[in-house]
């Protein structure tokens, strides 16, 4: 067996969803923990702190590219899967088993995958390259230059629109982590019962909080919670 | 259970062969007796189809004691019917009543193409296991059945999984026209048992090899296979399919 099968068959290549999939899971993390600072009050210097400082790493920078790549393999990876198993049954059922067989959200993964997606294209342009490319409005906090990435956050969120987008996205990303999380772990291999459950029950609360966490943030910001 | 007649009306798949392009037809059916089997239902149709001159129906059937997984009918959106854990030979009338409208598909799958109406090829499973679902053995006389010593759970494991009859049902129901629920049945039966250790890496990196070149699609756990597999062959033997492909693929020798 070549190297190149062991990813690129249809068993390989849902390998490198899954571990793509558990890398970015375990960055959402790290993003919702990081921003969940603008709840401290203080006027976002705790926010703008902790922006810089993971701004200035060089390690996070290097791991940043890292994660872009993660990004991009899980989606053109999803795509040609999704569309892939598409075309293994050109004439299809009168009669759907719909529901009865699966949850409605495990069929969906292309489509939820496709919101955020499109999500990311606007969250990017949002604050992602105006921090790396374009410039933010500097602050000062303690006597350091930094990016007022809080101000920019409050700009954003202050059209409702664009809240309802991010809420809309997190409800996407909610399913997709439900999914994903387990799914993710039976393709590494995990078969033993006795872990099954149990992951299962993490990914739901996993998902839970990190989408709530998430469509707290912009809804905070536009309703001044967060000051 | 009291015994009752019923009218039915079918609306059942026709294609002349696999080139052709089928279309559904409707059937009326009287008198169907509540003791019959479906099979037995559609036999009456035949006959009754025959006299009057015209083809009967196609369909794939051995055993009808649902154990020969030849029978194959994706009936109202579900492969097997609408009980649980049950082939279609073994789906009786009861199931329904007086008036019911059913709708007879084959197993849609470009990896089982159509022969004749409910009938597709299912070779491609056979050649699946060809690739590598066996233990070789040396010819002459058997070993003593209790040479060799296997744990309790892992003989149940492998006798359940051994349980697949290769209908072809979960890969019916799949939304990617997956087979993994057969080849991870076959794939656990010998990995879970002694005898199949010695060949487990080739035996998998083969078979995923071929069900790949079958054109099936790929796993994504949407569980739909396991929801109608009329022996209960579970999900956690894809996940084992899949560990024994990683280890076999990052540790195999050539
Ligand atoms: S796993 Fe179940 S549904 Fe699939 S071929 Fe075997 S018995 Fe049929
Ligand atoms: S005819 Fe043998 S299993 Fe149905």
């Amino acid at each position: 067996m070549k190297w190149s099968d062991v990813f690129t068959s249809s068993v390989g290549r849902k390998l490198v969803m899954g571990l793509t999939g558990l890398f970015l899971i375990t960055f959402l993390v790290v993003h919702a923990g990081v921003n969940a600072c603008i709840w401290a009050n203080d006027g976002g210097d705790m926010f703008n702190k902790a922006a810089h400082f993971m701004g200035a790493m060089i390690v996070i920078r290097v791991v940043e590219i890292g994660l872009f790549a993660g990004i991009f393999i899980h989606i053109i990876q999803g795509y040609v899967l999704e569309f892939s198993n598409r075309s293994k049954r050109s004439v299809g059922y009168d009669k759907q088993l719909g529901n009865r067989g699966s949850k409605w959200y495990s069929r969906s993964m292309g489509l939820l995958g496709t919101i955020l997606l499109l999500f990311f294209i606007l969250h990017w342009y949002h604050f992602w390259i105006p921090s790396r490319f374009t410039g933010v409005e500097q602050t000062q906090v303690n006597g350091v230059e930094m990016h007022n990435m809080f101000a920019l956050m409050q700009i954003t969120f202050s059209e409702l629109w664009v809240v309802i987008v991010y809420v809309v996205a997190c409800f996407s990303l909610f399913w997709h982590l439900l999914h994903g999380f387990q799914s993710a772990f039976r393709t590494l291999g995990v078969s033993n019962n006795r872990y099954i459950q149990p992951i299962k029950t993490i990914g739901f609360v996993y998902a839970l909080i990190v989408s709530l966490a998430f469509a707290m943030m912009p809804v905070s910001l536009y309703m001044g919670w967060a000051h | 259970m009291e015994h009752y007649l019923m009218n039915l009306t079918l609306k059942v798949w026709r294609q002349a062969n696999s080139n052709a392009k089928g279309k559904f037809e409707t059937f009326k059916v009287k008198d169907i007796s509540s003791e019959m089997s479906f099979l037995e239902m559609i036999d009456v149709l035949n006959e009754q189809m025959i006299r009057e001159g015209h083809d009967p129906i196609a369909f794939d059937h051995d055993c009808r004691e649902g154990i020969c997984g030849m029978c194959s009918m994706y009936i109202d959106g579900r492969p097997h019917g609408p009980w649980h854990a049950n082939t279609v030979c073994q789906l009786h009338m009861r199931a329904y009543k007086d008036g019911d409208t059913i709708v007879i598909e084959p197993w849609r799958a470009n990896a089982f193409p159509v022969i004749k109406d409910l009938m597709v090829d299912r070779s491609a499973f056979d050649r699946i296991i060809q690739a590598g679902g066996y233990v070789s053995v040396n010819t002459g006389s058997p070993v003593d059945a209790n040479a060799t010593p296997i744990q309790k759970d892992n003989a149940d494991a492998a006798f359940a999984a051994a349980a697949c009859i290769g209908c072809g049902a979960c890969v019916a129901a799949c939304k990617n026209s997956s087979a993994m629920l057969f080849v991870s049945a076959k794939v656990s039966h010998l990995a879970l048992l002694p005898q199949g250790n010695p060949e487990r890496k080739s035996r998998v990196t083969n078979m995923i090899a071929q069900m790949d070149k079958e054109g099936f699609g790929s796993c994504t756990n949407t569980g739909a296979c396991e929801a109608v597999c009329p022996k209960e062959i579970k999900m956690s033997n894809i996940a084992r399919l899949n560990n024994e492909y990683l280890v076999a693929g990052l540790t195999i020798d050539k």
